[in-house]
């Protein structure tokens, strides 16, 4: 059962007031070729060359990244590094200009799926470059494999969608229902488990609605849903499978480790598209809102559009923008500039003016009300963490779970004293992170000295033995007697 | 007061200070903390440079004049305060800043040798104490990035100064 969170104003609604739609193709797509967990796909194109729609530009790099396929039709102009809007900041991109011919790579063919192998249909997952579209884009074949490997029972599908602003998954379910069924039953095939859960908040009725009637079409009665109460963070993995499930997975182990395993309702709308028509992933949908836009709207849009060109789809800028967030209002991250590429990463664009971002106060010292551990879905200590991260006390905050943080942002909402305490807790994981690496570099430079060492102790020995042989020699002695040395 | 009453009170004190004393001596040698471990630990937290700068030959040997207490915990710059405060917790002592004389904290920094230049004469390869030079006489030489320690041992023995150090990527 869910236990911590809070009920936030949804403003999901604006964005939902019109029907998904498709969006233009971007003049120009620049594809990141990062993937979730720090992996890079390998270019296999050459600037100049000329790629259709659905063309592998990028090959997995190893087992922990998926194919990148080409958004558009045209000429690849450059591979470089470039500004994308992740964490990270930065990743190797290919850029491609469309020619407008919208041509398709060699035909795709459906998939077989049922008579197809459950390993086969995981390299198949890969090579359509299906990545999870909840947000982490992390490669949906690597979590359905070990899913596979740890023999899983009960897949969970993630349609909570909980963070206020975002309703791409919303729009999809409303709309493509069938997909999201259809995506259920081909990842049980893949990963083995025996039933599935799609978990979606009631406050999305006509989604809810729209699964039933695609349910009783399947009539596959190994496939559930639930309603969830509408408390966020209930998206966030491990707070959704404890309250589907009323399991908890352990802090220190993956959600297969309990036989679960969790995927967006999108990334199962993608497997669905891959098996009935054979084309790979290559678009996702997204929310463009805010006051800051004039048509809020969920838009299909292809990979590497700029974000100008969505906002100018949802009919331009109004009134004062005063930032672009990628993602929700709790956990979302500013952008610097809105010629960022669309990424399979991104759910939600929010131009927020004044009256959507919250005025934040001068921050006040931390007066222990406790207020942030009872909001804290993850059933930490928000403010004995802050005091460990203001004391640089790793021990402190490591013993207090620090690792175990979601960044949801609850502590920071509720916190009456306004310390941006999910900001410092991202800080300090990242600096104990370096912190970390930079002991195991010690670590491997004392090996190498050590060993080091004992090879050269090692040689001067038997320099000296040959020395000393040699001495033995020149005076014409016999081998050591081990009596006192004649000198 | 008469002697009848203070000498049993000297007495006992007597008895009380030497065998206390000598629990206290046989403990002093018999239980003393186990020095090895205790370098061991110390030189754990020392970054492995083995650049020399604390006036020691290496980490190893710092750390055992600092476990002997010949030497103060303000003396490794390329640690910087992190190390320093992490061998004051270690050893119950108060943090203090890196003390200048012994050098300020550089910046993270990797050994490139310029190729153009190198003559292949490997005199830089004994002196890494990493092993991270990668070359053999008249080959060209190489560093091996993610192995160096930025320790900048390897720039007096090279007869040409083709090796700089460049901050890290």
């Amino acid at each position: 059962m869910i236990t911590a969170g809070l009920r936030l104003e949804s403003h999901k609604a604006r964005a939902m007031q019109r029907p998904l739609q498709i969006a233009g193709l971007p003049a120009s797509a620049v594809v990141p070729l990062d993937q979730g967990g720090g992996t890079t796909a390998s270019p296999a194109v050459r600037p100049g060359m000329r790629v259709r729609i659905g063309t592998a530009i990028a090959r997995p790099g190893d087992s922990r990244s998926a194919t990148v396929h080409s958004p558009v039709a045209g000429i690849v102009r450059d591979i470089g590094v470039r500004d994308i809007p992740t964490p990270s900041g930065q990743a190797l991109c290919i850029v491609i200009e469309n020619d407008g011919t919208d041509e398709w790579d060699i035909p795709h063919a459906p998939t077989p799926w049922a008579l197809v192998s459950p390993a086969r249909l995981i390299d198949g997952i890969r090579e359509a470059g299906i990545v999870g579209l909840g947000g982490a884009a992390f490669p949906t074949s690597i979590k359905l494999r070990a899913a596979r490997e740890q023999s899983v029972e009960h897949l969970v599908l993630n349609g909570a969608e909980c963070e206020p602003w975002i309703s791409c998954d919303d729009a999809l379910m409303r709309e493509r229902a069938g997909d999201v069924v259809l995506g259920a039953q081909v990842m049980m095939h893949a990963c083995g488990a025996r039933r599935a859960t799609i978990a979606v908040e009631d406050d999305k009725p006509e989604a809810i609605a729209a699964l039933q009637t695609a349910l009783s079409a399947a009539s596959d009665d190994r496939i559930a849903l639930l309603a969830l109460p509408a408390l966020y963070p209930a998206g966030a993995e491990r707070q959704l499978l404890s309250a589907v499930t009323g399991r908890e997975v352990p802090y220190d182990e993956l959600p297969p480790a309990i036989g679960l395993v969790c995927q967006n309702v999108g990334t199962a709308a993608a497997v669905a598209a891959w098996v009935r028509t054979g084309q790979p992933c290559i678009s996702r949908i997204v929310t463009i809102t805010g006051s800051g836009v004039n048509q809020p709207a969920n838009l299909e849009a292809r990979i590497g559009t700029p974000l100008s060109a969505l906002v100018a789809e949802c009919g331009g800028y109004c009134g004062q923008p005063r930032r672009l967030i990628a993602g929700g209002s709790m956990t979302g991250q500013a952008l610097t500039s809105d010629a960022l590429p669309l990424t399979k990463a991104m759910n939600c664009v929010l131009v927020a003016t004044g009256a959507d971002l919250a005025p934040r106060g001068r921050e006040m010292p931390c007066i222990r009300c406790g207020d942030c551990a009872t909001a804290c879905p993850a059933g930490l200590l928000p403010q004995q963490l802050h005091r460990g991260v203001l004391s640089d006390d790793a021990e402190l905050f490591e013993r207090h779970g620090l690792a175990d943080c979601i960044e949801c942002g609850c502590c920071d909402f509720v916190c009456p004293s306004q310390i941006p305490l999910t900001s410092r807790f991202r800080e300090a994981r990242a600096q104990a992170r370096a912190r970390r690496e930079e002991m195991q570099r010690a670590a491997d430079a004392r090996q190498r000295f050590e060993q080091r060492e004992r090879r050269l102790a090692a040689r001067a020995e038997v320099e000296r033995r040959a020395f000393d042989e040699a001495r033995r020699r020149a005076r014409g002695d016999g081998p050591p007697s081990g009596g006192p040395d004649a000198i | 007061m008469n002697a009848a009453t203070v000498l049993p009170a000297i007495g006992v004190a007597a008895t009380l200070a030497t065998t206390l004393g000598a629990a206290l001596g046989w403990a002093a040698t018999r239980l003393r903390p186990n020095e090895h471990r205790l370098v061991e630990s110390i030189n754990a937290l020392l970054p492995q440079t083995q650049c020399g700068q604390c006036g020691f030959p290496g980490c190893r040997p710092y750390a055992e004049a600092v476990a002997r207490g010949e030497a103060d915990i303000d003396r490794c710059p390329p640690g910087g305060d992190i190390t320093v405060r992490a061998l004051a917790g270690l050893l119950g002592r108060e943090p203090k800043p890196l003390d200048p004389r012994f050098g300020t904290v550089p910046s993270p920094a990797v050994a490139v040798i310029d190729e153009e230049r190198c003559i292949g004469c490997a005199l830089c390869l004994p002196a890494c104490p990493v092993d991270a030079i990668v070359g053999a006489p008249r080959f060209m030489h190489t560093v091996l990035e993610a192995r160096c320690t930025g320790c900048a041992l390897c720039l007096p023995p090279c007869p040409v100064d083709c090796i700089a150090l460049h901050p890290k990527p």
